[in-house]
């Protein structure tokens, strides 16, 4: 089941450049989230801010309260890498390992956390490239071919499996669907209507046809401030601030 | 929920622009005349650089050629018992290599075994923890370490390493390890076990930098991905660095050994000189390399010279069928799957 999810003051600095102002968001369980605005505007640094996956960069810095659920994920005795067990993440650009098998990618996560239990592994395996529409695609040359073998939108549904194996309670997703053509993203949309009964989704995408059709709420970021987070309808019919409304009619950035 | 028709507003001029760019660029002149010149110098070009690369066909040929013509005496002599007789006495007329390859591939495998995890040591620490500033320098000082000239390992290694080995080393090693037999007898000090040692000073920064190359090509999104997955920093490492190099590092120890095998002068200074097989590294041994270089001068007699080629030979040869396996076990380890990760 997914949980919620509760950013406070949320800052975020590359070096000394402060990328994040003051972000407050709340987004409930198993709700799909878009996250849009122009290019440089901080959706990806606040995304990755919810996986502490910021961190991992040299000289940044994060300030501020995230809760997932009932965690506060920044807390001094929270630990990273228990964060990332529970908050999932699939990149721009499809990243399979390609030294592994398919079956190795989907299968990586759990290795790491020590599972060794073959037949469960085949399971897990099995419905992850399932719940993530690759299954049939894949399933005869699941431990022949390499996570590299496929093309772009089966690698980035790879991805997604690999993402799902671990079974986290939030799903991130930094433009998923942004290298793909639009057969492959209407299969990714689709699968992000059925994620969501067991999942927190929130997705960046700079398409807005894509946020109305898949999100439930839309934040509009813009130079690092949160401008607007409302339910999605709102914000595409009738936002309440200019900056949003010249944003969506295409009259800026 | 429907689309709301504000969203959708925004793609539809892209359609027109697209069609005007199609015409600007079907209207203007594609002139591309090629003059003879110009394709004459490019097939010109193709033929010098086909020869560049043919010439190194030639030199091996050539090589190989002189090396069997010249140790022609040896080869009828001894046929292929020259490989594997265990004496090698010049005034008798016996000549046998094995002493030699013996000591070659010991003395190098001893090289690899200390300086493969070194150099691992050295390229991760480099690439994945090492803090900016430290970065430069340490590479530096490697790429340093690789261009000194090998006599001055040598003396290094006689007037530093091997006391260090006869006084400290050596009796912790027959004490602790003895047993095994490996390290048994006296410790001179100069044997297999200095030229081993001196044999993995020189060959960790050519592993290391290689590897290091290999390691920074790595796309960092490979490292992200592993960290997404809630993996600590040595598992990290460990998956998307490690397994994902492992093609280029094969390649660098490939590198390494290759100037393990060969390497003359500084080990000639350590290891010895003594055509021996024995079983314990303390004892002085000979490499193929060393033989020739310290016997070539003084070879009085055909026999003796075209045994000395024929050592040659033998390196050759060893060389040859080490990388042949260390190509085959790259093969066997990236079967069906890509070597590394390419540019994501
Ligand atoms: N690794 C980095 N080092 C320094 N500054 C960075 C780094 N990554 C991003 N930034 C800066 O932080 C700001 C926010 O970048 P971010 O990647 O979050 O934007 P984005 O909204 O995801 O943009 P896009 O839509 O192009 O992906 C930008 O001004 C960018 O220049
Ligand atoms: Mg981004």
């Amino acid at each position: 089941m997914g949980v919620g999810i509760e950013v406070r003051n949320l800052k975020a600095w590359y070096g000394n450049t402060e990328a994040l102002h003051s972000v407050n968001m709340q987004m409930g369980a198993n709700q799909v989230t878009a996250l849009i605005g122009p290019s440089g505007c901080g959706k990806s640094t606040f995304v990755r801010c919810l996986n502490r996956m910021h961190e991992t960069i040299p000289g940044t810095k994060v300030e501020g309260d995230v809760r997932i659920g009932s965690t506060d994920i920044y807390a001094n005795g929270t630990p990273a890498v228990e964060v990332r067990r529970r908050v999932g993440m699939v990149f721009q650009k499809p990243n399979p390992f390609p030294t592994m098998s398919i079956y190795d990618n989907v299968a990586a996560g759990l290795k790491l956390n020590g599972f060794r239990n073959r037949h469960r592994l085949d399971e897990i395996v099995e419905k992850s490239l399932k719940q993530a529409a690759l299954w049939d695609e894949v399933k005869d040359t699941l431990k022949k071919k390499s996570g590299a073998s496929l093309s772009g939108g089966q690698q980035q549904r790879l991805c997604i499996a690999r993402a799902l194996a671990v079974e986290p309670e939030v799903l991130l997703m930094d433009e998923p669907a942004s290298a793909l053509d639009p057969i492959s993203t209407g299969k990714i949309e689709e699968l992000i209507d059925e994620l969501k009964a067991n999942y927190t989704i929130v997705i960046v995408t700079h398409n807005m046809q894509q946020a109305a059709r898949v999100a439930g709420f839309t934040g509009f970021f813009l130079l690092g401030t949160l401008v607007e987070f409302d339910k999605t309808e709102k914000i595409f019919t009738n936002p309440s601030d200019k900056r949003t409304e010249d944003y969506i009619t295409g009259r800026f950035g | 929920m429907v689309a709301p028709h504000n969203a959708l507003r925004k793609p539809v001029s892209s359609g027109d622009q697209a069609e005007s760019v199609m015409r600007v660029v079907a209207e203007k002149p594609i002139a591309v005349r090629r003059s003879f010149a110009d394709r004459f110098a490019d097939a010109g070009f193709r033929w010098l650089i086909t020869l560049c690369a043919l010439s190194v066909l030639a030199i091996v040929g050539f090589f190989v050629y002189e090396l069997i013509v010249n140790s022609q005496p040896s080869l009828k002599e001894f046929g292929w018992h020259f490989f594997v007789g265990q004496d090698w006495d010049p005034v008798s007329g016996e000549f046998g290599a094995l002493p030699f390859i013996y000591g070659t591939l010991v003395s190098s495998f001893l090289a690899l075994l200390i300086a493969v995890p070194l150099s691992l040591g050295v390229a991760i620490y480099v690439t994945e923890m090492a803090p900016g500033w430290v970065r430069t320098p340490i590479s530096f000082l490697m790429e340093l370490l690789a261009a000194i000239p090998s006599v001055i390992y040598g003396l290094w290694a006689i007037f530093v390493l091997a006391p260090i080995l006869r006084v400290y080393v050596g009796p912790a090693l027959a004490k602790s390890l003895g047993w095994t037999g490996f390290f048994s007898g006296p410790v001179y000090g100069i044997g297999m076990l200095a030229a081993g040692v001196i044999l993995s000073i020189m060959i960790v920064p050519i592993i290391a930098s290689i590897t290091r190359d290999v390691m920074a090509a790595i796309p960092q999104t490979q490292r992200e991905a592993v960290l997404a997955l809630g993996a600590t920093r040595w598992e990290m490492v460990r998956i998307a660095v490690l397994r994902n190099a492992r093609t280029g590092i094969i390649g660098a120890i490939i590198l390494g050994l290759g100037r393990a095998l060969g390497e003359t002068m500084a080990v000639t200074m350590v290891i010895g000189n003594r055509p021996d097989i024995t079983k314990s590294l303390f004892a002085p041994a000979y490499t193929m390399a060393s033989v020739i270089a310290n016997e070539f001068t003084e070879a009085t007699g055909t026999l003796y010279a075209s045994a000395i080629v024929e050592v040659g030979l033998a390196l050759f040869l060893v060389t040859l069928i080490v990388n042949a396996l260390a190509q085959m076990l790259v093969w066997m380890t990236t079967r069906g799957m890509p070597s590394r990760a390419h540019g994501q």
